[in-house]
């Protein structure tokens, strides 16, 4: 008996990849646009960033302490969630709304539904949304420094003219992590490299966007407003970071397409006839929605059997 | 079983519309905006289901059963036009702020629920305290909502400013989400509170209601036993 070691049911070959391993990866794509973001708003969005991540962190420690469930703050999930909802809120962002954004998004959004890997809506995005429409005011208060405009969109819609340069730079008003392209685009590289994301979603939500906004936008072809639309908002930042989410989005690669193509869509409509120059974080939210049903009808034939008409309905 | 008492018990606590049976959803996540609507709305519904419950109850012998339902929709429907009224003429202010969910009220499923499950089958006088306990549960629970609703939401309680003016109210509360953020977190505490009780043994409808109602083969001891 002594031959027989190590008997242990499959699998036998693991990957490397673990939650935390893939959430830090995510953590070091952020801080690009998140440094531009501190860099370009000053010490307050620094307070805001920190305020968000640690609230969350806590909310995640203190819920699951307290339901006697184990702790998963080291898997990095919770400092994600924080830093982008941080970076979805604008610098002017008193402390208890971040706090409060933090608490809802760990707490309503991801706990209750029970925690990593069980929550329907990206919960960065839920506290966003939940914000917004608790307090529009404040969530619109772009001034930093100085400086009190409309964000570039918000004149493109207007009729004005964007400096794209500048948009794509991230020398504009917006949320703290959102401005800058260049940063965002570095970060996505990364994450693209390290194999964390692939191309599938991004790429066919921003076709899919540039499409409509081609056909719907009103301006026809004109490179510098399509440029625009796309450095514009938090465009960049929803599709390589939010959109991409392995808990709310579809796991089937046919469903990466067509969850891709929802949300162009959903993007270029709210932009175009919604009530605000900006919809990617509802198109987001809402496409999140519709994730079951998606890999239900996009579920693959298993090796060696039939293809079920319609996918799997058992 | 059917005495005043009980029936009172049963509305309230033990199968309490909005908590417990999850009746009524529409009204209840749709005019709880306020206490004041949540009460409102409540006490209008309770009206119209102890005196449709009455009626149904000395008519249970006469109504054919085929017809029973349209039977009932007419009694139910005649209260809530009379009601309706009555509120244009004494509250006009209530009457606007519910708008359209007073005629609603005609196919609320607790009053027909109510009608079909209990005045059809039970005397007067119980089925009158049916719907008077279970109107009385409908009001608790829409308060209830409506309170929470109003405090986070605008910072008052009854319209009497109650925060200092430093609160800034989070106005998703008043909106449609926050009426379920809010029903879940009461129907959660409500049930969190039975259990509990259920655990010291001071309530035993938990145990009743997972009986299979065998008793000889049952080794619990159960209130049904002892029968």
């Amino acid at each position: 008996m002594s031959d027989l070691r190590n008997v242990s049911s499959s699998p036998h070959i693991r990957d490397k990849a673990t939650s935390s391993n893939i959430m830090r990866d995510v953590v070091i794509a952020l801080l690009p646009a998140a440094g531009y973001g501190v860099f370009h708003f000053g010490m307050n969005a620094l307070i805001v960033l920190l305020l968000t991540v640690a609230t969350c962190v806590a909310t995640e420690y203190i819920y699951e302490k307290s339901m006697q469930k184990p702790v998963t703050i080291k898997d990095f999930s919770a400092v994600v969630t924080g830093l982008l909802l941080g970076m979805n809120l604008p610098c002017s962002t008193p402390w208890w709304m971040a706090v409060l954004g933090g608490i809802f998004a760990i707490l309503v959004v991801k706990q209750l539904f029970g925690g990593l890997g069980q929550n329907f809506m990206n919960p960065a995005l839920g506290a966003r949304c939940f914000l917004m429409i608790s307090f529009a005011g404040r969530m619109t208060n772009y001034a930093y420094d100085t400086f009190s405009g409309a964000t570039p969109l918000a004149v493109l819609r207007d009729g004005g003219e964007a400096d794209v340069l500048q948009m794509v730079i991230g020398n504009t008003a917006g949320m703290i992590g959102e401005t800058s392209a260049v940063a965002i685009l570095i970060g996505a590289a990364y994450l693209l490299w390290r194999g964390v994301i692939d191309l599938k979603i991004p790429g066919t939500y921003l076709l899919t966007f540039v499409v409509f906004m081609l056909l719907f936008g009103g301006h026809g072809f004109d490179g510098t407003y399509l440029a625009a639309q796309l450095a514009g908002g938090g465009l960049m930042l929803g599709a390589w970071f939010m959109a991409t989410d392995y808990v709310t989005s579809p796991i089937t690669p046919r469903g990466q397409i067509v969850y891709g193509v929802i949300l162009g869509i959903l993007t270029g409509i709210f932009r175009c006839f919604g009530a605000s120059p900006e919809g990617v974080s509802y198109a987001i939210i809402f496409s999140n929605l519709l994730v079951p049903l998606i890999e239900r009808f996009t579920v693959p034939a298993a090796f060696g059997k039939a293809k079920v008409k319609g996918g799997n309905r058992s | 079983m059917n005495s005043a008492g009980e029936r009172l018990y049963n509305g309230i606590i033990k199968e309490n519309p909005t908590f417990v049976m999850m009746l009524g959803m529409c009204p209840t996540l749709a005019v709880t905006t306020s206490a004041m609507n949540g009460l409102g709305m409540g006490l209008t519904t309770m009206v119209i289901l102890a005196l449709s419950n009455l009626i149904i109850s000395m008519l249970r012998k006469v109504i054919p059963d085929d017809v029973r339902v349209p039977a009932f929709i007419v009694i139910v429907a005649s209260f809530v036009t009379i009601v309706q009224f009555l509120l244009q003429a004494y509250i006009p202010s209530l009457n606007e702020s519910l708008g359209l969910y007073i005629p609603l009220i005609v196919v609320n499923c607790i009053i027909l629920g109510r009608a079909e499950a209990y005045a059809s089958k039970n005397p007067m006088i119980a089925s009158l305290f049916d719907g008077i306990g279970m109107g009385l549960g409908f009001t608790v629970g829409l308060t209830s909502i409506g309170l929470v609703r109003e405090l986070i939401g605008s910072g008052k309680i009854f319209g009497a400013a109650v925060l200092p003016a430093s609160y800034e109210p989070v106005s998703i509360f008043v909106m449609a989400p926050g009426a379920f953020f809010v029903l879940a977190l009461l129907t959660g505490l409500q049930n969190k509170v039975k259990l509990n009780m259920a655990k010291k043994g001071k309530d035993v409808s938990k145990i009743q209601s997972g009986c299979n109602a065998d008793c000889a083969s049952c080794g619990a001891k159960c209130s049904s036993a002892k029968e």
